[in-house]
């Protein structure tokens, strides 16, 4: 009980503090740019109505959901694909690389070309540009699946979309998760950035105006927004994550158990 | 063999790129074909300004990332080696780390304007969480045993972190550094690209806007190459220290 | 004769040189035969295995199952792998890993909940079923995988080495399974170990194999009586006579190869001292 406590009590030991700091450290602040932490506070909920939540908020967020589920996809089922074939691996991987090399937000220009400023648009810019983790951790899991077990699927007979099912997916899925969790955090950059060049709504849109109107408690409670935005997805993510790889984590501390 | 397989991939991919305009797949106004972007890419290559937005780009990672991993060493190693801090920061720095870096963006524009501080901001701000949490990771990998024997044998604070912590960390600052080194590139030229801060990714901005179609794919295709040059170098710089760190280890042991 | 063996080779293409595995092995099974196959470590046998069971391509020779060619893991046929811990899958609990073979043969749901049920229950599993592998200890493990090739009901069962890891009461136990399992489904066996007494006290024949080159040595034929049991068989004077006739040709075996390495030289040096340290073993 104790032990819960001192816990809690150190987890929150320093964000309390730095909470202080930052309130009492601009209280009185003239500093056109740096606002009283009160003042930021006080504007957030008048910034982020209900309607502003509806019109901004949630387009961006339906924009980043489809860019990513579309790259989810087509990276795991890409990657397989390179992935179970060692020649076509050996073929596609520099180019792959060199894809992924490339900075995501450079897309933004080239795909505004082809598909203009809407939403589609912007959709396009964050599945391609999340596409790469994702597809080169699939290869990359696919790639390592353990001999022994492949072995027991073909003398099993498991073989075409149950050995898929069974064996491939889920032995690369660790390595998925980890190119998913890369591609969520250049999905956000995305979504917000693609925003920044050409949009009429959209979270990214709003903290611009907010910034170019030099509105500057506005703009700080975007900032604010965004990163709790950043934080949610992200421990939605290791939930879901820890929920789904359960057996990988089990088995890798029962391993270092051993050791 | 895998080599000569790789480069027929790249072949391919010139191949496809010059052939796609000719097929009406797409127009040409919108992915010219290989030989034009090559065209521009000479033209680049020519020019001056080029050579100083390359430059300027190159200025901004190197900077970024040498603050982002001095810091990101000195934080992860007092917290790692300080039970009591680390218990105290580990909250705030999972708290911290999703925050997308270009929530700065506006921040950074009404700061510093168009000036390479914005693109230092971003840069530092994103590469800093990579070898921060990376160091950490190093840190708690410590044998208990060594650090007992050290201890026991009378070695100080500063030789502990020396010759204990240090070597068992230096793999995973590596680590960090590699993916440190990928990210500064990648916000140096999103932050050029947003803000207009001088560099590879505002010649892009104003290469689309002047509607240079050839030289845009041109110079996005300048950046890939940064980006997988960087992670080549980076990666044989990991490789390099790390055998000479095993050689060094082994001596010791002899 | 069941499945048959003809003039088995098989050479390794190697990244520096190719290492030969098997020179020329030459054996059948009948229906219903309980084969152990012996021989030192890195002689082979996994390799030979493998050929059997169409997971490996041989260089030379070839495989038939009653009268076919075998070019493929035929049907009815199930493998214990020695690599026990690596052949379950971690992101299945173990009834899972028992099910999925039955599963994928289109057995119904009901008659498989059964054969699961059974065959956990026959290897002292039958309160593990929800457990991950990883949760379980190395010979739980590889009774899981024991369990799963049972419960797939397979006409020809081929083990390799599947009690390595298994401590010696619980071994005694899963040796009495395996002949009981053998009596009563008539399936026909073949053991892989490098244990002696083990292959003498399983077999109806053992077939010896020597290494460096891989051929069989003798086959053995072993006149014990039907039942067997710890007890009685191991203190049998038949029993320990087979056993040091197994031994002696073993060693046998293991002199000459060394002969041979030591008179060409360095080729295969690697493989001479582990047949040394496996000679310690025995
Ligand atoms: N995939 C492989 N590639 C090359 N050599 C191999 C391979 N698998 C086994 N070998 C070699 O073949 C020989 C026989 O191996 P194996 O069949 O595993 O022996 P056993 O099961 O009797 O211990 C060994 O010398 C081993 O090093
Ligand atoms: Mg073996």
């Amino acid at each position: 009980m104790t032990n819960l406590l001192t816990r809690i009590g150190l987890a929150l030991a320093l964000p309390v503090v730095l909470f202080a700091a930052w309130w009492f450290g601009t209280e009185g602040s003239d500093n056109f740019y740096v606002p009283p932490l009160r003042e930021i506070l006080r504007t957030f909920p008048e910034v982020w109505t209900g309607e502003r939540i509806r019109a901004d908020v949630l387009p961006s967020l339906i924009r980043l959901a489809a860019g990513y589920t579309v790259a989810v996809f087509a990276g795991v089922c890409l990657g397989v694909l390179v992935g179970s074939r060692r020649r076509v691996r050996a073929v596609l991987e520099p180019v792959l690389e060199f894809f992924r090399a490339i900075p995501p937000p450079v897309l933004v220009p080239v795909i505004m070309l082809f598909a203009g400023i809407g939403d589609t648009m912007k959709v396009v810019v964050i599945a391609a540009g999340c596409v790469w983790p994702i597809l080169l951790n699939t290869v990359e899991g696919v790639r390592a699946v353990d001999g022994v077990l492949a072995d027991t699927c073909r003398s099993y007979g498991i073989t075409g979309p149950a050995r898929l099912r069974h064996l491939v997916l889920r032995s690369a899925s660790p390595q998925i998760a980890a190119g998913m969790r890369q591609a969520l955090s250049i999905g956000i950059i995305l979504m917000v950035i693609s925003e920044m060049f050409a949009a009429s709504n959209g979270l990214g849109f709003t903290i611009v105006q907010f910034q170019r109107s030099f509105a500057i408690p506005d703009m700080w409670s975007g900032i604010l927004l965004l990163g709790l935005l950043g934080l949610a997805l992200s421990v939605l993510f290791r939930l879901a994550e820890s929920r789904a790889l359960a057996w990988y984590h089990g088995q890798r501390r029962a391993q270092r158990g051993l050791r | 063999m895998p080599a000569i397989l790789g480069l027929s991939g790249l072949a391919g991919l010139l191949l496809l790129v010059e052939v796609l305009p000719y097929t009406g797949v797409v127009s040409a106004d919108f992915l010219p074909p290989t030989h034009r972007i090559a065209a521009a890419l000479v033209d680049e290559v020519a020019e001056g300004a080029f050579w100083s937005a390359l430059w300027d780009t190159l200025v901004a990672w190197a900077v970024g990332l040498a603050i982002a991993v001095a810091a990101g060493i000195a934080a992860g190693i007092v917290i790692g080696a300080v039970p009591l801090l680390r218990a105290l920061t580990a909250s705030t720095i999972e708290f911290l780390r999703p925050i997308p870096s270009v929530a700065m963006i506006p921040l950074a524009v009404l700061l510093y304007g168009t000036e390479i501080q914005s693109t230092l901001m971003l840069v530092v701000y994103a590469s800093f969480w990579q070898v921060l949490i990376q160091v950490l990771y190093g840190v708690q990998d410590v044998d208990p045993v060594a650090e007992e024997t050290a201890r026991s044998y009378g070695l100080g604070a500063w030789a502990r972190v020396r010759y204990v912590l240090w070597p068992t960390a230096l793999p995973y600052v590596m680590t960090g550094v590699r993916l440190a080194a990928a990210v500064a590139l990648v916000l140096a030229i999103t932050a050029e690209l947003v803000i207009g801060a001088p560099g590879l990714g505002s010649r892009i901005a104003v290469a689309q806007s002047s509607n240079a179609v050839p030289n845009m794919y041109a110079l996005i295709a300048v950046t890939g190459l940064l980006g997988v040059g960087i992670n080549l170098a980076a990666r044989g710089v990991e490789r390099l220290l790390l055998s000479w760190h095993q050689s060094v280890r082994g001596e010791v042991l002899v | 004769m069941l499945l048959d063996v003809r003039g088995l080779k098989k050479v390794y293409e190697g990244r520096q040189r190719p290492v030969e595995a098997i020179r020329d092995l030459t054996f059948g099974l009948d229906a219903g035969d309980l084969v152990c196959l012996v021989g030192p470590s890195g002689c082979g046998k996994t390799t030979l295995l493998k050929c059997m069971a169409g997971l490996l391509a041989p260089t030379e020779g070839e495989v038939r199952l009653r009268d076919k060619r075998i070019t493929g893991p035929p049907p009815g046929m199930a493998v214990v792998f020695q690599e026990y811990g690596r052949s379950l899958f971690p992101w299945m609990s173990v009834r899972d890993n028992v099910e999925l073979p039955l599963r994928n043969k289109g057995i119904a749901r009901r008659q498989r909940q059964d054969l699961v049920a059974q065959a956990l229950a026959v290897v002292g599993l039958a309160d593990a079923h929800h457990a991950y592998p990883w949760q379980l200890s190395g010979g739980m493990q590889q009774r899981v995988a024991i369990a799963r090739a049972v419960a797939y009901q397979p006409d020809v069962l081929l083990m390799d080495e599947p009690f390595a890891a298994v401590d010696a009461q619980t071994r005694a136990d899963l040796e009495d399974l395996i002949r009981d399992l053998w009596r009563k489904l008539g399936v026909t066996i073949l053991f892989v170990t490098h244990d002696i007494d083990e292959a003498v006290y399983l077999g109806q024949r053992v077939i010896i194999l020597s290494s460096s080159p891989t051929v069989v040595r003798e086959v053995l034929g072993v006149d014990l009586p039907e039942r067997r049991d710890q007890l009685t068989t191991r203190s049998d004077s038949r029993f320990t006579e087979l056993r040091a006739h197994v031994y002696a040709q073993i060693q046998a075996a293991k002199r000459e190869s060394m002969e041979i390495l030591a008179t060409f030289g360095r080729a295969g040096s690697g493989k001479s001292s582990r047949s040394q340290s496996e000679a310690k073993s025995v």
